[in-house]
């Protein structure tokens, strides 16, 4: 990968501060001794869910597939990870606590990221539609194997309660998830502003134009789907250490679509959209799981689906263009700061919107004269509109 | 034998869910994920029906007019204004329409498992049950077929139907002709949702339980079907369909039933390795 250069940028700083700022909050409530157990796990599940939102912006913001596999990776982890975790500690004893979840978090990534390879793979000759439901699949073969496995316990689940981290005593799982969120933004953030941040997004703009200017479309897809599949398979890990057992049932169709909604919610492609978005979700999901009981919880998934709906359809109809034009947040903070953000031509590429993906079928309407690859007719501002200006 | 029948009439659900996907597929160019609650929605419209009018008729006649008018609506609402939007947002806010039926049938009629009712039942037909073969499995199978040919000649035989290929062929050319796609698109919605209907109807005969989460497996697994079969073909659809069920009932007669489910998907993976259009797909060039 060459030399690596990190750096610090103003806008990853927002998203480093605000881990940072949840970690401090929760260490000064753990050392004033007001951390209750139940607020202490809260931090951990919200370290977990940004874990797995901004990995799975990084394969659906970035490189603009659709994976709906996620919670599979997660499951992964979490099996793997766990029984690691479970014999590790058996074999190096109880004080060894910091070493063991370490361990078993690099044990549960790694095995993740293989499945990210091989899951990746397909994704090489399959493309949009066709990969979500192979993803799709994916999610659904790991857990009706992992149910199979009497080492994982089989349909009761694995045990894990002698890891269990977030009791009275020691509430301190959530200090780690919190650094392992930070050193994933560190990496994906590095990532996204490199040279092969922008070969990810160019392949999300257009994959032929990429493949034409001698970006190594294989690599960057399988690049990306291991590194996302790497830090769900850690998140996964932590969840083995929170909940006990590791159940196969959690990690269906239905919590891939929750990160999911984590993600659109944010905005595709926007980090810190993801973070403060699955904070806001697990908040929501504590304080209603307490509150509403029974079938009333679906009230929660409602939510969920109009909240999936309404922004999709908001920030992509065609027919909502000029209105998003007018009123979107950028063009509020423009309006405030009398900056420059709202002139697309002058947006940073790694600031670009998933709005931009459109320009796609502008780009086939204009070097294809065969009708069937646009259907609405191209207006010429849209042509030379100076998005795709450089 | 009796496993080979069971997959054949199980099949010809899937075939019929999978029609609905692929149908739509080959229209609207997208993926309705939703497609498969609404077949709990016929459930649930069957159940409810029954339990105010003891009638099966009426109840298959209104889960058929429920579903259609649903699908219709959803296409409306959901689907139509991001006509030209990018893919993944339509395939973002179909999996938000079925999360949304899905979590309005719990909140309305719970999580738990509810049975139909005892009119819903099929009378013993003593030639084909002393056999082994149920009365359902039967009379799904038969049902299939039928409604499987009058398909085929619905599109192959009425100005419609053409209209409908055509804009499947080409839409912009479809308009030029004075193809009305909007209607189109809307009675490819209506058609794909009667079909449902019909797979949930298939589907009580033979588990006579409603829940919200009904039509998920079945859903997926007719989803897999169309696109083993190549989505955006018909007869694709049917013999994905087919197949997929025949492997099912085989699975699960044999040593490996815990593996069904690993399977079925194992096989989809597969399928698009070799043939990433399915095995009756269309190539379609990719062009600059």
């Amino acid at each position: 990968m060459g030399k690596i250069n990190i750096k610090i940028k103003p806008k990853h700083l927002v998203n480093y501060s605000i881990v940072l700022v949840m970690l401090l909050i929760g260490v000064v409530m753990l050392e004033t001794g007001n951390l209750r157990p139940s607020i202490a796990q809260l931090f951990t599940q919200i370290g977990y869910s940004i874990i797995l939102a901004v990995s799975l912006n990084f394969v659906v913001g970035f490189l603009g597939e659709l994976s709906l596999g996620h919670a599979g990776f997660m499951c992964v982890g979490a099996y793997i990870g766990g029984l690691s975790a479970v014999m590790l500690k058996q074999a190096l004893g109880a004080s060894a606590k910091l070493p063991v979840l370490v361990i078993a978090m690099l044990i549960g990534g790694l095995s993740a990221a293989v499945f990210g390879f091989v899951i990746g793979l397909p994704s090489l000759r399959l493309k949009g539609d066709y990969l979500a439901i192979v993803t799709l699949a994916f999610g659904e073969i790991v857990r009706n194997v992992f149910m199979n496995q009497k080492i994982f316990g089989g349909a009761r689940g694995l045990t894990t309660g002698s890891l269990t981290y977030d009791t009275r005593r020691a509430p301190t799982l959530f200090i780690v998830t919190f650094i392992v969120a930070l050193v994933m933004l560190i990496i994906i953030q590095n990532i996204v502003r490199s040279k092969h941040g922008r070969a990810i997004t160019a392949i999300r703009d257009n994959e032929i134009a990429a493949k034409a200017m001698g970006i190594n479309v294989t690599f960057y897809k399988l690049f990306v789907f291991i590194v996302a599949a790497f830090f769900a398979g850690c998140a996964g890990v932590i969840y083995a250490h929170t909940t006990t057992p590791v159940l196969y049932t959690f990690f269906s169709y239905n919590y891939s679509i929750e990160i999911l909604v984590m993600v659109v919610l944010g905005g595709m492609g926007s980090i810190t959209g993801s973070i403060f978005s699955a904070m806001f979700i697990t908040i929501v999901n504590f304080m209603l799981q307490s509150q509403l009981s029974g079938d009333l919880a679906s009230l929660r998934n409602l939510i969920y689906a109009v909240i999936l709906i309404v922004v999709v359809v908001f920030s992509n109809a065609p027919a909502l263009k000029s209105f998003r034009e007018k009123y979107s947040l950028g063009a509020l903070f423009a309006k405030l700061f009398r900056g420059k953000l709202s002139d697309p031509a002058k947006r940073k590429d790694d600031e670009a919107k998933w709005d931009r993906v459109p320009t796609k079928i502008k780009m086939d309407a204009l070097l294809s004269t065969d009708l069937n690859v646009d259907y609405t007719p191209a207006r010429p501002e849209d042509l030379n509109g100076g998005k795709e200006g450089k | 034998m009796i496993t080979l029948i069971d997959g054949l009439s199980l099949g010809s659900i899937y075939a019929l869910i999978a029609l609905g996907y692929t149908m739509v597929y080959g229209i609207a160019k997208m993926l309705n994920f939703a497609h498969g609650d609404i077949i709990m929605v016929g459930a649930y419209a069957i159940m409810v029906t029954l339990a105010a009018t003891v009638s099966p008729i009426a109840a298959i006649v209104a889960a058929i007019v429920i579903c259609t008018i649903l699908g219709i609506l959803v296409e409306k609402l959901a689907y139509k204004p991001l006509r030209g939007a990018s893919p993944l947002a339509v395939l973002i806010t179909a999996i938000g329409v079925s999360y949304f039926l899905q979590g309005l049938a719990q909140l309305v009629f719970g999580s738990q498992p509810k049975p139909v009712g005892s009119a819903w039942k099929l009378p013993a037909i003593e030639a084909i049950n002393s056999l082994g073969i149920t009365t359902a499995a039967a009379v799904t199978l038969v049902c299939g077929i039928i409604i499987m040919i009058a398909l085929t000649l619905f599109i192959n035989c009425t100005r419609t139907g053409s209209a409908m290929l055509a804009v499947s062929e080409d839409r912009g050319a479809a308009i030029l002709m004075g193809v009305n796609v909007n209607k189109i698109i809307s009675i490819t919605f209506a058609i794909g949702s009667a079909l449902a209907a019909f797979a949930g109807m298939f589907y009580l005969f033979q588990i006579p339980n409603t829940e919200p989460t009904l039509g998920a497996m079945p859903g997926i697994t007719a989803f897999t079907a169309a696109v083993i079969g190549g989505i955006g073909s018909i007869p694709g659809a049917m013999v994905g369909g087919v197949l997929l069920g025949v492997i099912e009932k085989f699975c699960l007669a044999s040593p490996l039933a815990p593996y069904t489910v690993a399977i079925k998907f194992s096989l989809l993976i597969l399928i698009l390795l070799v043939k990433p259009t399915g095995l009756l797909g269309k190539v379609v060039r990719e062009k600059v």
